[in-house]
């Protein structure tokens, strides 16, 4: 029998025996990512939906780009036709980016709002991730 | 020898009578007539229109037992413009009443009756253009140790768009920040290094690179890590720079460390500017209280012209701000950082382990990144204060921060801020990279929650909960840190009366 206030195990060793490693490498694709909600699992059609309504709510452009995953570190991705502006058919801007994807199965497609008032994008989104490599 | 200061050094009160005398026959005749005056006499002026070129100070006063109101607002303003303690032949040369600084208006400081407040107004060109330091150089002075009042804070000042305009700002700002950075839509996640002395160089860099390939967008160097024995400034800038491009490689985002260039001289500061620029790094921080407001100054005009992005951190405001009484508010120090240049500031967490009212909080940080202020006393504003077109300068929370605090700090801050962990990443049980990614795992759940309509504040548990379904690393921090809180009232409250 153990006495009272004994600790039945060393709980710093409990805590090591369980770590997991972070896995990412240089040589690993499946390391890349995309910056906003890269972290969450891919976005399902529903979700998307939710952004766009949050873009098309906060009064901004959406716009959508896309790229080859080699050269998605730059600034400028191609654009898929001009920004929608004064869209607010979350319909018709969902139809837009699902037309750029097929267009482009292999490549990373995003979702862009435009902020003309501070002039920058108020947010950015990959939505389709294409083969990272 | 000493009969100079024989003659002038009488106290105030003897000659309040003769000097009162001594100002009659000078009005009537123009003559000069030595002495002390009381100040309420030119420095106090209720009917007066302050213009929308002076630059306004809201100062709260506990003046010395006997000193009435006026007489204690009008010396304030006379010691922090044009006035010395008595009168001088050579103010016969000048247009005094152009230059005076002029208290204007007396308040009532609610629930405090040792003290008030005074507005004070001052002519603009009593201050050389885009100097923070000659503002404040005059402004708190000599002033505050004078002996008159028993303690002097100075709560607000109203920069006219005029002298806003003469002043550099901050090099980049919020917008051409997340330009240079890619970073949209969201909060900035960085991470203080620990433990914050003592580190090699490269044991250092490994702690950054893990942290920045795990998911966070830069990490930083604790503020006293300058330049010792232990770590010098050249090997850790190397091997963090090495740290920094692996994890950009290997995540495909673009990441930064705030390289620390706060240095015993500004000769020195530059050089660890410069070296930190031909690494191609993208950021790099100050310390502008402790570097002070003519290094901080420079070297923000430095980074305008250098590209580079300049993270500001805020050792000694405690020092400067938390009393109630004495000292200068952060709103104002936040102020002074804006027009003196920076990108980011430390403005506090409300949630974490260090001092912030939240309504105040709220002031300042709309301060700091909002083009233009309304007067709000509810959260401590004084002036409506305008910007112009300077830029505005990301909020940095930081400071006992962790995954559970971050749908309140998503409510608070909004997106143009930088979360700012130490412990609360580097303190994961599975090590940093396993930390940030539980923080940047957190903080996009909470994003894409706000703009799913859903209130953070409220449902932020729910939200974190389901988030770790897919995210181990998040579920092993929630586990970690469930139990930490830091509740202590706060020192330097807003003033309200209470009942």
């Amino acid at each position: 029998m153990r006495a009272v206030g004994h600790r039945p195990t060393n709980e710093a060793q409990t805590i090591m025996s369980e770590i997991q490693d972070y896995r990412s490498r240089l040589s690993d694709p499946a390391s890349r990512r995309f910056e906003t909600f890269s972290y969450l699992p891919p976005m399902s059609e529903a979700q998307i939906r939710r952004q766009v309504e949050y873009i098309v709510g906060k009064g901004w452009n959406a716009a959508v780009e896309h790229t080859e995953p080699e050269n998605m570190a730059g600034s400028y991705w191609y654009m898929w036709k001009l920004p929608m502006f004064g869209e607010t058919s979350v319909d018709r801007i969902l139809a837009e980016a699902e037309a750029c994807r097929r267009a482009h199965p292999a490549h990373h497609v995003r979702l862009v709002g435009y902020d003309k008032y501070k002039q920058t994008q108020g947010t950015a989104m990959v939505v389709f991730r294409g083969n990272t490599v | 020898m000493n009969a100079p200061a024989v003659q002038f050094g009488h106290i105030r009160s003897i000659y309040t009578q003769h000097a009162k005398e001594a100002e009659v026959k000078r009005t009537a005749d123009r003559s000069y007539s030595a002495g002390v005056k009381e100040y309420r006499e030119t420095y106090w002026e209720p009917a007066y229109q302050f213009k929308d070129t002076d630059i306004l100070a809201c100062f709260k006063i506990t003046p010395q037992a006997g000193v009435d109101r006026e007489e204690a607002a009008a010396a304030v303003a006379a010691e922090s413009s044009t006035g010395t303690w008595t009168t001088v032949w050579t103010d016969l040369l000048t247009d005094l009443e152009y230059y005076k600084g002029r208290a204007y208006r007396i308040e009532d400081v609610p629930g405090d009756a040792s003290c008030f407040y005074a507005f004070i107004a001052y002519p603009i060109d009593l201050f050389e253009e885009g100097s923070v330091v000659n503002v404040f150089t005059s402004l708190v002075g000599n002033v505050f140790g004078f002996k008159a009042i028993r303690a002097l804070r100075l709560e607000d000042v109203r920069f006219p768009i005029a002298y806003v305009k003469t002043c550099g700002g901050p090099p980049h700002g919020i917008q051409v920040e997340r330009d240079i950075m890619n970073k949209y839509g969201r909060p900035l996640l960085g991470c203080t290094i620990k433990p914050k002395l003592g580190l090699s160089a490269k044991n250092y860099g490994r702690a950054v690179y893990e942290c920045l390939r795990g998911g966070l967008d830069f990490t930083k160097d604790d503020e006293n890590v300058n330049s010792q024995p232990f770590m010098r400034w050249r090997d850790r800038f190397a091997f963090v720079a090495e740290a920094v491009k692996k994890a950009q490689a290997e995540t495909g985002e673009r990441k930064g460390h705030y390289l620390n260039v706060t240095a015993p001289t500004p000769e020195e500061m530059y050089k660890r500017a410069e070296f930190a620029k031909s690494l191609d790094m993208p950021i790099i921080m100050h310390d502008f209280l402790t570097g002070g407001f003519c290094a901080n100054t420079g070297l923000a005009n430095w980074c305008r012209e250098n590209r580079m992005l300049l993270h500001i951190h805020r050792a000694m405001h405690a020092v400067i701000d938390r009393d109630r009484h004495h000292g200068i508010h952060f709103r104002v120090l936040t102020k002074a950082l804006r027009l003196s240049g920076g990108d980011h500031l430390h403005t506090g967490t409300v949630v974490g382990k260090l001092e912030g009212d939240r309504q105040s909080t709220l002031g300042w940080i709309d301060l700091l990144r909002e083009k233009y202020v309304k007067e709000d006393r509810s959260r401590g504003i004084f002036f409506d204060q305008d910007w112009g077109s300077m830029p505005g300068a990301f909020a940095v929370a930081s400071g006992g921060i962790h995954v559970w605090h971050v749908p309140a700090l998503l409510s608070i801050f909004g997106d143009d801020a930088v979360f700012q962990f130490g412990g609360g990443t580097l303190g994961h049980p599975w090590g940093n990279a396993a930390g940030a990614a539980a923080n940047r795992t957190a903080l996009e759940a909470c994003v894409e929650a706000r703009n799913q309509g859903r209130n953070v504040d409220k449902e932020g548990k729910d939200i974190l909960i389901a988030a770790s379904k897919s995210s181990p690393e998040l579920k092993a921090a929630m586990e970690t840190w469930k139990e930490i809180k830091f509740e202590f009232d706060t020192v330097d409250k807003l003033d309200v009366a209470r009942a």
